[in-house]
């Protein structure tokens, strides 16, 4: 069994105003230090693979068919066995 | 002409879409469930608008493994109609009938407003029967309407005519050169956020969404005789 441990961002290139957002209350609470914030997702994925190579070539597939739109999201993971 | 109404979990405009047909067309149209893979004997398809799956994940992104959307790709690429709205957008875009994303609105607010559009090109199948340039209203009601695409793929949307309506005066979502709907290049599939089945008449605030309708049946009537 593997875990993986995936996180979708927005591209850099894309605005994120939920981050715009967030930005602007960590200042109100006097946090003005902030200077950016970008909102993404964590998802935690379980599946039984033979070896970490079959699970990551499982996991990559996953994030580019259907947990990241490659039109507006990056993503990244990494695995963890026996999880 | 025969008219389906996919509708998924989530799904809230598929009866007002289903009216619009009915009481503006007088065709026949059918809800069908979303699990049902054959649309064979459809001519047009509308993807109404609600929130299919919740909007888990991404807005429209759950949907687009629904068996539905193999028949409904499958009938685009036959030259049927297919018309998305709202949620049914954010369905196409997913599924890539449509190119691009949706982002939420930049000002993070649901937004449900009576919008004013211009008709950026009456050449379509859905657009035949309005102005060049004309003004028009017709209400929007969506947290999840700032299109997006890279500058390669606006710029030719912009040269291939596929920008069918943009907003006037004030973008209400912060979508890419004020887009509110797109067709695909061949033109027979259009994703628009705006509610066309929700300004039919005059006493909903706006009649002007009838036309897209009307425009639908003379393109198809017109090439396929009435039926």
């Amino acid at each position: 069994m593997y875990k993986a441990i995936i996180t979708v961002r927005l591209k850099p290139s894309v605005l994120d105003p939920q981050g715009s957002a967030v930005k602007g209350s960590l200042h109100s609470l006097g946090y003005s230090a902030v200077q950016d914030v970008r909102v993404g997702k964590t998802m935690e994925v379980w599946l039984e693979a033979t070896d970490s190579q079959e699970a990551e070539a499982q996991v990559d597939a996953m994030c580019r068919k259907l947990l990241a739109n490659p039109v507006i999201e990056d993503y990244e993971f990494h695995l963890e066995k026996g999880a | 002409m025969r008219f389906a109404v996919p509708v998924f979990p989530g799904s809230n405009c598929d009866e007002d879409c289903a009216k619009a047909v009915r009481e503006i067309l007088d065709r026949p149209v059918d809800l069908v469930w979303h699990k049902d893979g054959n649309l064979d004997a459809y001519d047009a398809i509308i993807l109404p608008g609600g929130f299919s799956y919740g909007d888990y994940l991404r807005t429209g992104a759950l949907a687009r493994f629904s068996p539905v959307m193999e028949a409904v790709a499958k009938a685009a690429d036959k030259g049927k109609l297919v018309l998305g709205i709202c949620n049914g957008f954010q369905v196409l875009l997913e599924s890539g009938l449509l190119p691009g994303a949706m982002r939420v609105n930049d000002h993070l607010k649901f937004r449900c407003s009576i919008q004013t559009l211009r008709v950026e090109n009456n050449q379509s199948p859905f657009t035949g029967l309005y102005q060049a340039g004309e003004e028009i209203q017709l209400p929007i009601a969506h947290g999840e309407g700032n299109y997006y695409c890279d500058q390669e793929t606006l710029d030719k949307l912009e040269v291939q005519g596929q920008i069918i309506f943009r907003y006037s005066g004030q973008n209400p979502n912060g979508s890419v050169a004020g887009i509110a709907g797109i067709v695909n290049r061949r033109g027979n599939v259009l994703g628009l956020m705006p509610h066309p089945e929700r300004a039919i008449y005059d006493w909903m605030g706006s009649s002007d969404g009838a036309r897209m309708f009307q425009s639908m049946l003379r393109y198809w009537e017109g090439m396929h005789g009435a039926a």
